[in-house]
């Protein structure tokens, strides 16, 4: 009797499992998996991965790296210790993903504290409008902002016509970092929004009441029970961000190069599979890392975000 | 904990506490600086959008000299076979995309919410994981598995792989309502009698039917805003509308696009505003 319930029972989880789980295992991490096994290949000549195994793709990312310590004042104070192409991309990659994070953060918190203070009618509306954007297709999003920035856009037509200088903003690492915290902000604000509305202002009331002062009830109080909207959005911001390709190819116009706009052109305009499983692979560790550090950072419970 | 979550990652929207008065009413500096910095943000949110929207009006072929007003762009959108292929292969995607992944979606969903089984917690990290895997990655880890397995390029495998990075959204969403639900009511229903088939049929799916419809609008506009992970594993012939827009702004500028974008817009609102609906009457 017991028996045959407890049949029953792992033929009903098999059956509701089944399908979902031939799905994640087939389509997502089998194909990571051979793309981890092809970053350990050699390429033939098409560029298409072939035997022998080898360590060559990640010895090239790493070869040309030397000590090489300098002191530059482009674009702001740059002090480098160490010199290569593919680790300049690396880190010029998490930088300004880290960066347009921390900008759409500090656009994002105000916008969606004014919105949880709302009355209900406004908050309403407001949300709608965040919406929008949230749901409109991200390239088109993208496009109409390069359209906005182009030499002969709105904005230099604009300029030009009260007789003002025309800005050429567009394929600047500015314009790269503008892209980013235009397509990423809905993916912040909405997050943090949700958090915020739910957040009791009596609690801030109460810290007061017990003494703290702002900042104090803000970062003992406020921070701990935002913190899941925090996490979710800055992550939902990050990784698009170090991934960007759309962003990195119209705002940019590939001259300021990022890792997953690299990837993506060793399996379109110049062919080599291998090494561009390699370049992924190491920018998916760099990702989970980052991810992991950011949960750590928080309260342990926080990990159930995502 | 997994709903709160959810709720947090998807942007879905709890029930509204009524806020004491009073205090957010008065313009402090404070709340001065947050209406100026809130106004300044949407401005710059839908500049872009607005200005897009009325160049597609606009004669001029390029630049952003406004010259006449005309519908010709709009004219040409609907006379292009190749846009009109395009739509109709992202329409047939995200349908049947939207369909796998709500099924195999809710099912995983309702397993992880209602039994407790081994390797449990693994699987619940496996389906966040497409969430933090870029795109990119994806996309490409995709391109080479249909390689490998020698499958073509083209509408199926565009819809394989949409399922795939909808399925773990409509699996979040689904699990959030999940915990909510009470099982009183399916136990109810047995003890009048029902077999499990008649309560999943007459009770449960009913009663998950809201969190259904938001979960497949949901993976229909990822699967219909997906442009990345469709790039590399859509064949020649089976472009969606998001690849050929690519393929065309890459080429230059065409008026045509901003017409398309407009059009892609307006869905989008649309979208925006089904789902605040089914959500009202949820709520009502």
């Amino acid at each position: 009797m017991i028996q045959a319930f407890r049949e029953r029972r792992s033929l009903r989880i098999f059956g509701l499992m089944g399908p979902g789980a031939f799905w994640l295992i087939v389509f997502f991490l089998i194909p990571l998996l051979i793309m981890a096994v092809i970053s350990f290949m050699s390429r033939d000549q098409f560029g298409f991965p072939a035997p022998p195994l080898t360590l060559e793709n990640y010895h090239d990312v790493i070869k040309d790296i030397r000590f090489n310590p300098s002191i530059s004042f482009e674009s702001g104070l740059n002090i480098r210790l160490f010199d290569g192409l593919y680790l300049e991309l690396f880190w010029r990659s998490v930088w300004l993903s880290l960066v347009s994070t921390l900008i759409t953060l500090l656009i994002a918190f105000p916008v969606a504290l004014f919105m949880s203070r709302l009355s209900r009618r406004y908050r309403n509306l407001a949300l709608f409008l965040v919406m929008i954007p949230f749901w409109t297709n991200f390239l088109v999003r993208t496009y109409a902002l390069q359209f906005m920035l182009r030499g002969n856009g709105p904005i230099n037509t604009a300029l030009r016509a009260l007789g003002l200088e025309p800005i050429d903003l567009l394929f600047t690492p500015t314009a790269v970092m503008i892209g980013l915290v235009y397509g990423n902000l809905p993916f912040m604000i909405l997050p943090l929004y949700t958090s915020l509305e739910k957040f009791d202002w009596t609690m801030i009331e109460a810290a007061h009441d017990l003494g703290a002062d702002t900042l104090r009830a803000f970062q003992r109080v406020m921070l701990p029970l935002i913190s899941p909207g925090l996490v979710a959005g800055s992550i939902l911001t990050f990784v698009p961000a170090i991934g960007s390709y759309i962003t990195v190819e119209l705002m940019g116009g590939g001259r300021t190069n990022m890792i997953g706009y690299t990837i993506a052109q060793q399996f379109s305009a110049s062919v080599n599979w291998p090494f561009g499983s390699a370049l992924a692979l190491l920018m998916m560790i760099i990702v989970t890392v980052a991810a992991v550090l950011y949960f750590r950072t928080g309260r342990g419970d926080q990990r159930a975000v995502l | 904990m997994a709903s709160d979550s959810t709720v947090v990652l998807l942007g879905e929207r709890s029930e509204i506490k009524p806020r004491p008065r009073g205090e957010a009413q008065r313009l402090s500096p404070g709340r001065f600086a947050l209406v100026t910095i809130t106004l300044f943000t949407f401005a710059f949110l839908y500049v872009p959008i607005v200005v897009l929207i009325v160049f597609s009006f606009n004669s001029a072929r390029t630049g952003a000299t406004w010259q006449s007003f005309t519908l010709q762009w709009y004219e040409r959108v609907f006379n292009n076979p190749r846009i009109l292929e395009a739509a109709a292969n992202s329409l047939i995607v995200a349908t049947l995309s939207t369909f796998g992944a709500v099924v195999i979606g809710t099912l995983m969903a309702m397993a992880m919410e209602r039994y407790r089984f081994r390797g449990q917690s693994a699987w619940d990290g496996l389906l966040y994981m497409p969430v933090i895997v870029p795109e990119i990655v994806m996309g490409i880890s995709l391109l080479i598995f249909f390689a490998a397995a020698n499958i073509s390029r083209g509408l199926l495998t565009l819809v394989i792989s949409h399922i795939a990075f909808c399925m773990p959204f409509v699996y979040l969403t689904m699990r959030a309502r999940l915990a909510d639900f009470d099982r009183s009511l399916e136990e109810a229903a047995q003890d009048l009698g029902a077999d499990e088939w008649v309560t999943f049929r007459r009770i449960t799916l009913p009663l998950l039917m809201p969190g259904i419809i938001s979960s497949a609008l949901l993976a229909f506009t990822l699967s219909l805003d997906d442009f990345v992970i469709s790039f590399f594993v859509t064949g020649v012939g089976s472009q969606t509308l998001p690849v050929y827009i690519w393929g065309q702004i890459r080429r230059g500028i065409t008026p045509e696009i901003n017409a398309i974008s407009a059009l892609m817009l307006v869905l989008s609102i649309v979208l925006v505003i089904v789902a605040q609906l089914i959500q009202r009457r949820q709520r009502a």
